[in-house]
């Protein structure tokens, strides 16, 4: 199927999300505004107006009644997705670089910058399921990042533990009850930032994102590399398709070196990879800047791509995406 | 009380209790200037003391050559007998003459029986004082023998593979060519070369290029087998034979005293002429600047293109010549390096020069010779001329005239029975230019010169086929001034006619492709495939790869030529800047070069048809170089042989690609299959795990998909489509 361009953004997107039925599209980007969309079709169903900032980061809870946004202006924001009221702002003292729900939506994690007098830190708030009433100020954790600062960071599955990445290309692992650093691993080359870290459908592996040209495949409980794909460019983002075991990576040399150069050098693709056998499959062009994020449809049946170049584009999968199988994986499905 | 200079307590210390013989001996200044003028002269008669007058006026007959010494600055003392001693010492004027005399008079023989040795003085000092030489002769140490490998042990390769070198990044590799498989590494070094590599012509040498000189390497381990300490080079240069090297440095070499293999001969040189054998200087030269004004309007100094390779090498590494410009051609002999018959060609406006690639076989002429091609352009009212000089007799064997010659180019075929000289001729206004080849057919009685004069724009490419008599050559259009894009040019192919005996017919034109970019040519080492290809351009960068020897029908209108053209395939890499076929003419491989830009560097390997067989990109890649064999061992006859079975070669040969292809693909489904194995087993546990644990929602997640929602896809979806069915505008009050 032809890809959908959402053309509604002015500035580079920074994250894009599907929420958990896939039919809406939420999309932040440096023009302050926050886009809902109809994935099925590209409509733009609203728009969330508030933020005094550049956007980075977005998530929605299970349910889509809550929309979580964080950006440049210090603030984290709590949003009611049906009507676009704003429900609570949270301020701090750096700008808020991730935000991320549970797996069951009653906890929500903020990743704050590192600044002159602001050390990282990954906050959590209890958030109370309701719409109407008054969501808490008061934080029921709080990590200070103090060794190398975090980029990233999600809840594993059962809400066990908060799985950071860092900006050293190390990822860590925190007791969520009382915050302890369990375990660090230096997953990719020392001093490579992580740029992005997408979950498994079931949460119990996770894929990073690096500037050093390559993903990982990582085991949530033991934080152990399962797999590694390489690629020739920095990667801003990775994503797990559920269904087929693939693996999406985006990226492209960095958006302040994409005036110096041409667009055919810039490797502004969507990269496919066997989730498996780390080869890759295929390539979906488009872009005229790097990607900035890549989401997934949450039941499988496509994903969507924000770009440095201001446009998400929705694509849908065709048949021979899912009829696609290696002699191996055939046997298997015989079997 | 401080003490300062007007109350120093001056009589306290005595100046001579005071012990300086340390610091004496730490700076002592060698106070040796005044005896470097003088020189001792051993080796002489020992005379009687009235023929002592004699001898001496004799002594400096020899002299003048390098300084003029009076009688009286020589002392020729007279021993117990009244005899002179054998030896005498002479002042000279200055230091120089004194250094010039020792190196140009050391070892002259007097006359049958006398032959002088001249010394400095100081160095008589320095080395000759007791004590410094050992009174007992002491054998030189010479090393134990030790076998070393074999330089062409790569040739033995079961499957005759083929070896390149890549120099990507900081990293020097080289690797065997596979004919799916990846490359498989040989060897891999970093920082293996400074500036680049370089293959010596039959293979058997890879050189780095470094600050302090130049290394070879080379046997299966890939030991450093010759060094060649010249500071600063900046290009080399092998000799056909592999015989011998020359460095270029753009700055002139300073040597040191103490340098282990240059002497003060290579000082202030740009050139080294080496041996490689034994891996010694042979000559050194300085740079000839070519001539034309050193500065530009401005007064600022031109930066001169130099001449590379300004050395040019015979076929047979007999000769080394060099061009001045204008003037002559200087041939030394090797491996004296001295200058044949003591003197240069003088050559009247000499332009270029180039020596049959070949020892060539011209009719009638029995002698050893080798040939060179030369070209002068008009001089006042003399033609311009191209003319062809045998050596060692320096005799003109053939010349031509030539008018309205504005430049030339001198073309050899890879056996040298052609040359080629290229004609740009302009008209009698000098408005336009146009092309003449004159080819000089040198194996045939006479060397008779074949005209191709129907080329009406210029020719700015030209390649023969190796072994072979056919050529192509790229034109271009005129280029109107200050445009932005390169003209579009064209492709012509040429080929001789076909005649009844063994002789080659006329060359003939067989097609020109028009509207090209391409100014590349690329001929397979084998003949008859063709690579024209477009390099170092941005906007277009197509391989065409054409078959001279097509095996299809022929058309009616090329049935008297030797060829049937036929394009096989085009191919695209982005960016190519270099193209090379392997030894073997089996693959063509690309590249684009960071030594010429930073966009999409890596390569690119073709089979001869035009097929992408790899393709990779690795940042700062540099140089893909394919290690040159030497020439087949085989005779003509078993050669022949070998084409004649070739069909059960290739059914051989077949059946071990399939059995490698398949035990390859085998290895792949294994390693495969052993993934996805571990992958669910890996699957299994944590599912199982997340039972244990009852961890719900996770266990709910990683059903989807797999339940009949997703399969049947009912899904119902509301679109809400606005139409305006009326608009109207109504002003407010």
């Amino acid at each position: 199927m032809r890809p959908i361009l959402l053309s509604g953004h002015e500035r580079a997107l920074t994250q894009v999300k599907y929420n958990k039925d896939g039919d809406i599209i939420f999309s932040v980007s440096k023009d302050h505004v926050v886009g809902a969309w109809f994935s099925y079709n590209g409509e733009r169903l609203g728009t969330y107006h508030g933020h005094q900032g550049a956007l980075w980061t977005v998530d929605v809870d299970p349910t889509t009644t809550f929309l979580a946004t964080g950006g440049a202006d210090n603030t984290m924001r709590l949003w009611n997705v049906q009507t676009g009221k704003l429900l609570k702002t949270w301020e701090f003292g750096s700008s808020i670089k991730r935000v991320e729900f549970s797996s069951d939506g009653s906890k929500l994690l903020g990743v704050t910058e590192k600044r002159t007098g602001h050390l990282s830190t990954i906050v959590v708030y209890d958030i109370v399921q309701d719409v109407d009433a008054e969501q808490t100020d008061e934080q029921s954790l709080r990590i200070v990042c103090d060794e190398s600062k975090a980029t990233v960071a999600g809840f594993s599955y059962g809400a066990k533990w908060i799985i950071a990445g860092h900006e050293d290309g190390s990822v860590s692992q925190y007791d969520v009850k009382g915050g302890e650093l369990l375990d660090n691993v230096m997953v990719h080359e020392p001093d490579m930032p992580i740029t992005d870290m997408q979950w498994a459908p079931d949460r119990t592996y996770f894929i990073t994102a690096s500037k050093d040209k390559t993903a990982k495949l990582i085991s949530t409980k033991d934080l152990n590399v399962m797999k590694s794909y390489n690629t020739d460019t920095p990667l801003n983002s990775a994503a797990i398709t559920p269904v087929k075991d693939y693996i999406i990576l985006g990226g492209g040399q960095a958006a302040m070196d994409v005036t110096t150069t041409n667009a055919r050098q810039g490797k502004f693709e969507a990269r496919f990879y066997h989730k498996i056998f780390e080869e890759e499959i295929g390539r979906v062009r488009g872009h005229f800047g790097p990607l900035n994020y890549v989401a997934v449809h949450p039941l499988g049946t496509g994903y969507c791509s924000g770009g440095e170049d201001g446009y998400v584009r929705v694509h849908h999968f065709d048949k021979p995406y899912f009829d696609f199988m290696y002699e191996v994986e055939r046997e298997q499905a015989r079997m | 009380m401080a003490p300062s200079f007007d109350n120093l307590p001056v009589d306290d210390v005595d100046d001579e209790e005071i012990d300086f013989s340390d610091l004496r001996e730490q700076f002592e200044v060698r106070l040796e200037e005044g005896l470097d003028t003088f020189v001792v002269i051993d080796g002489l008669p020992e005379v009687p003391e009235e023929s002592q007058q004699k001898l001496v006026k004799f002594l400096l007959r020899k002299l003048k050559s390098v300084g003029k010494p009076r009688e009286d600055n020589v002392f020729m003392p007279l021993g117990d007998d009244g005899k002179t001693q054998g030896f005498c010492f002479v002042e000279f004027a200055t230091v120089e003459q004194a250094a010039a005399a020792c190196k140009a008079l050391n070892g002259t023989p007097l006359d049958k029986k006398h032959t002088i040795a001249v010394n400095k003085l100081s160095d008589i000092e320095r080395y000759g004082r007791e004590g410094r030489i050992d009174e007992e002769y002491q054998p030189p140490q010479i090393d134990e023998f030790q076998e070393k490998e074999h330089l062409r042990e790569w040739l033995g390769d079961i499957e005759a593979r083929d070896q390149f070198v890549m120099y990507r990044g900081d990293t020097v590799g080289v690797f065997w060519n596979e004919k799916e498989a990846p490359p498989e590494p040989a060897v891999d070094r970093p920082h293996w070369t400074d500036a680049f590599v370089q293959w010596s012509p039959l293979g058997t040498y890879l050189a780095s290029v470094h600050g302090q000189g130049v290394q070879l390497w080379g046997g299966k381990s890939w030991n450093r087998q010759r060094r060649f300490a010249h500071p600063g080079v900046n290009l080399l240069d092998f000799s056909p034979n592999e015989n011998y090297i020359i460095t270029w440095s753009h700055r002139p070499i300073q040597v040191d005293e103490n340098h282990p293999v240059l002497t003060l001969e290579e000082d202030g040189k740009n050139y080294v002429v080496w041996d490689i054998g034994t891996g010694k200087p042979l000559r050194s030269f300085v740079t000839l600047d070519l001539p034309g004004p050193s500065m530009d309007e401005h007064g600022n100094p031109i930066k001169k293109k130099i001449q590379w390779p300004a050395f040019k090498w015979s076929a047979d590494d007999k000769y080394v010549a060099r061009m001045t410009q204008g003037q002559s051609i200087s041939v030394y002999e090797l491996p004296k390096m001295n200058l044949l018959d003591k003197t240069s060609v003088k050559i009247e406006g000499v332009m270029d020069f180039d020596w049959a690639p070949a020892t060539p076989k011209r009719d009638g002429v029995r002698d050893y010779e080798q040939l060179f091609c030369y070209w002068t352009p008009e001089l006042g009212s003399n033609p311009a001329k191209v003319g062809l000089m045998s050596i060692p007799s320096k005799q003109v064997v053939r010349t031509r005239n030539l008018f309205n010659v504005s430049d030339a180019k001198l073309h050899w075929q890879s056996q040298a029975a052609y040359v080629c000289v290229k004609v740009d001729r302009h008209s009698k206004s000098k408005k336009s230019l146009a092309t003449n080849l004159e080819i000089f057919r040198v194996q045939e009685k006479g060397v008779p010169v074949e005209v191709v004069d129907s080329i009406k724009d210029t020719v700015i490419n030209f390649a023969w086929e190796p072994k072979g008599d056919r050529f192509v050559l790229i034109t271009a259009g005129e280029v109107p001034a200050n445009a932005a894009v390169p003209p579009k040019t064209a492709v012509s192919f040429f080929c001789p006619e076909k005649t009844k005996g063994s002789a080659v017919g006329n060359f003939r034109h067989i097609r020109t492709i028009d509207r090209k970019n391409s100014n590349a040519i690329y001929w397979s080492p084998k003949g008859r495939f063709v690579v024209v290809a477009t390099v170092h351009s941005q906007q277009s960068f197509e391989l065409d790869f054409w078959d001279l020897d097509f095996e299809g029908e022929k058309e009616e209108k090329d049935k008297d030529l030797t060829a049937n053209l036929q394009l096989m395939s085009t191919a695209e890499h982005y960016g190519v800047t270099d193209v090379e076929w392997d030894p073997t003419g089996r693959y063509v491989a690309t590249c684009a070069s960071a030594f010429r830009h930073q966009m999409e560097n890596g390569y690119h390997i073709y089979d001869f048809k035009g097929n992408l067989l790899r393709e990779e990109h690795i940042d700062r890649f540099k140089q893909f170089l394919w290690r040159p064999r030497p020439p087949t061992m085989l005779s003509k006859e078993e050669q022949k042989k070998i084409r004649k079975n070739l069909r059960e070669y290739s059914k051989m040969f077949d059946e071990q690609d399939l059995i490698k292809k398949n035990s390859a693909n085998r290895a792949v489904v294994e390693h495969r299959r052993r993934l996805l194995e571990e992958w669910l087993a890996w699957r299994a546990s944590v599912e199982e795990e997340l039972k244990a644990e009852g961890i719900v929602d996770a266990l709910e997640a990683m059903n989807v998909g797999k339940g009949d929602d997703f399969k049947d896809g009912e899904e119902v979806i509301e679109e809400i489509i606005e139409e305006i069915v009326e608009e109207t505008e109504e002003i407010v009050a």
